[in-house]
């Protein structure tokens, strides 16, 4: 294997879409073995699967990236995954939010897969073949997810009186978190200009195109709101974060150095 | 209130035909499709999938099989080995 | 007029043909008590197979590397499906998954014992994946040639996925005991608590097993309850050994041809059974609030289709 060269912005921007994988994986998880039913929970788990697998792949390209510590060791995924305190995680806030009912994780679901789509796409040509790679796939796993996002928030917006209430309450909740998605930082800057990340600013209009037809076809209202909450790429995250990563994180950390 | 039951039919790959692997419950035939899809090819083993409302399949009864099946059990005409061809005759 | 031979008589055809080794299928005429028996097993089976994502699936988000956490992502997702496709085969036979849930909630429908013992370490999932699972694909081998033929192909497609899952629970175990000394504490651990509940997952003792000759001639069981027990026993031992491990069985000895275990107590399978096991309310009440909690997505889905018809 060649030696992969440091880069240090990069080696960020691909921790930034580990984590988002990362940590969505992880608050999917949570459903397991409490889907609304259970051909549902094989659904839940293939998507959990599929992000762990970008997550996996990406949190493992970041390492290389970042080059060898003083030490000379290279990150693992495991190492990023288990080993990074809350300030040194970069998702976006929308991943994190809690899943709440299942109409608030499908609708936290198809705002992030509708983001995903163009983003993966854009980014299988990215100047950075690891982050590339990882794309090329990941785009046909984003695509199949919108379609389950859609395929439900379409039934549950245009059901009973009770799930159009729910996922509206649900939509309400996790729309404002969106925003994040489309800031850009001197880092995206950098990397934009070298074709290594996507233009945040030529993700937005498919985004909101996809959303706004689904949401129009589940009759339900796109919230207006001038709240943008942010700071996820910077290590500031809500206040259930610091549990969801005591959770994945406590086993890994009472072991130092063991094998798992 | 169980949802419709749909019998699932998978492609195994090209060039073969479609082969009932069992059964789901949904909504709908979209979500039906979508399940089947997550429920019976998690390890690749289909290239394309049907699914069909089991209330529309029509299904000969097995009190009927004799009248169905057993007419057919004394036309041996219809197979080729019925035929007596000499061994120095070839291609047939 | 020439005397017309009497024709066989339905149950006659029926058990010529279990005793042809043919299979039968959904539309065949067959007995009340074969209908009852396999549909109360295979509802059995699937409600054990879904009260079981929850041991398990209690370890996901804390899973200790990624690579073990897309494994038993996948593993809990199988059990699921394995669910799924046991709830189908006892449609065939002419019942209905929701009444089957409603019997499982209620109490009215068992599932296995195994699921009221509790996690409580990471090592009880590798335990879980060897042992649980090892015994349980040694139950179901012999199913996959049942002689109910929705039943047998359910198994063959559920054994053929499972074969991975017993792999990687000894896999895991493998791990712990070649790790540090806390972990291979862990991984003794395990087996203390969930060997001799393994062992009761065969059931009863033979001369107390009663429905067992009637399965058997039906052709549901192949195999007796001791017979398998005995199989199970004969192939973990030496595993246990190779893990460097102690099966917690002061009596287990060797007899030149097999390992024979000491005796089973079995009043505690009959508490946990009864319901007074330590996870029996919890379980059941996970089980129960996934399914009330999901009412409102589940009616809305019908509720759209009515609409979009």
């Amino acid at each position: 294997m060649t030696a992969v060269q440091t880069d240090t912005d990069t080696a960020v921007y691909a921790l930034r879409l580990g984590d988002d994988a990362l940590v969505l994986a992880q608050r999917l998880c949570e459903w397991a073995a409490r889907a609304p039913q259970l051909e549902e929970d094989v659904a839940l788990l293939n998507l959990a699967l599929d992000l762990l697998g970008q997550a996996r792949s990406l949190l493992t390209r970041a390492g290389e990236l970042a080059g060898p510590d003083p030490n000379g060791t290279v990150r693992t995924e495991d190492d990023l995954a288990y080993l990074r305190d809350e300030p040194e995680f970069c998702n976006a806030l929308l991943m994190e939010v809690q899943s709440g009912d299942f109409g608030r994780t499908m609708a936290r679901q198809l705002l992030v897969s509708a983001w995903q789509v163009p983003l993966w796409t854009a980014l299988a040509a990215s100047a950075d073949e690891g982050i590339a790679g990882v794309a090329g796939k990941a785009v046909k796993e984003a695509a199949y997810h919108l379609d389950h996002a859609r395929s439900w928030v379409l039934r549950l917006g245009d059901g009973t009186a009770e799930s159009h209430r729910r996922l509206q309450q649900g939509l309400d909740d996790v729309w404002p978190y969106a925003a994040e998605l489309f800031e850009r930082d001197a880092l995206l800057d950098r990397l934009v200009e070298r074709g290594v990340a996507a233009d945040p600013a030529l993700l937005e209009p498919q985004w909101r195109a996809t959303v706004q037809a689904v949401l129009a076809e589940a009759t339900l209202t796109v919230p207006e709101t001038t709240w943008r909450p942010t700071g996820g790429r910077r290590g500031q995250h809500l206040t259930g974060f610091g549990y969801l990563l005591a959770e994945l994180q406590h086993l890994h950390r009472s072991h130092p150095g063991a094998t798992w | 209130m169980s949802q419709p039951l749909w019998e699932v039919f998978v492609r195994s790959r090209r060039g073969l035909s479609h082969t009932h692997v069992g059964s789901l419950r949904a909504p709908d035939a979209h979500m039906a499709l979508r399940h089947a899809r997550d429920v019976y090819t998690r390890r690749q083993e289909g290239v394309s999938i049907w699914v069909v409302p089991a209330a529309e399949v029509v299904a000969s009864s097995p009190d009927e099989k004799d009248a169905f099946f057993d007419p057919a059990g004394d036309k041996p005409y219809r197979h080729p080995t019925f035929y007596t061809v000499p061994d120095e005759v070839q291609h047939l | 007029m020439t005397a017309v031979v009497p024709a066989r008589t339905p149950e006659q055809e029926f058990q010529d043909r279990i005793d042809a080794d043919d299979r039968v299928e959904p539309r065949d005429w067959m007995p009340d008590g074969y209908r009852r028996t396999l549909v109360r097993q295979i509802a059995q089976h699937a409600h054990s197979e879904i009260i079981g994502m929850q041991p398990e699936g209690n370890w996901i988000t804390r899973a200790p590397s990624l690579r073990r956490k897309v494994i038993l992502v996948a593993k809990v997702q199988d059990e699921a499906g394995h669910g799924l496709y046991l709830y189908g085969a006892a449609e065939t036979l002419g019942a209905d998954r929701d009444e089957l849930l409603d019997m499982l909630h209620t109490g009215r429908q068992k599932y296995s014992t195994i699921f009221n013992y509790p996690t409580t370490s990471w090592a009880d999932v590798a335990a879980i994946g060897w042992l649980v699972d090892g015994a349980a694909i040694m139950n179901q081998v012999p199913l996959t040639r049942c002689s109910y033929g929705p039943y047998a192909r359910a198994m063959t497609r559920v054994c053929k996925e499972e074969s991975f899952h017993q792999r990687q629970g000894f896999e895991a175990m493998m791990t712990l005991c070649h790790g540090t000394a806390t972990q291979k504490r862990m991984a003794q651990d395990a087996l203390d608590r969930w060997w001799w509940p393994s062992l009761m997952m065969f059931g009863p003792n033979d001369d107390a097993s009663p429905h067992s000759a009637q399965s058997m001639a039906w052709g549901i069981k192949r195999f007796s309850n001791d017979e398998l027990r005995q199989r199970f026993v004969d192939a973990t031992v030496p595993q246990a050994q190779f893990l460097g491990l102690t099966v917690p069985d002061p009596d287990l000895r060797w007899d030149g041809k097999h390992w024979i275990s000491g005796a089973i107590d079995w009043t505690e399978f009959q508490t946990v059974m009864r319901g007074d096991g330590p996870c029996n309310r919890e379980r059941l009440r996970h089980r129960v609030a996934a399914h009330e909690d999901g009412a409102w997505v589940r009616e809305a889905a019908a509720a759209y289709a009515d609409k979009h018809r």
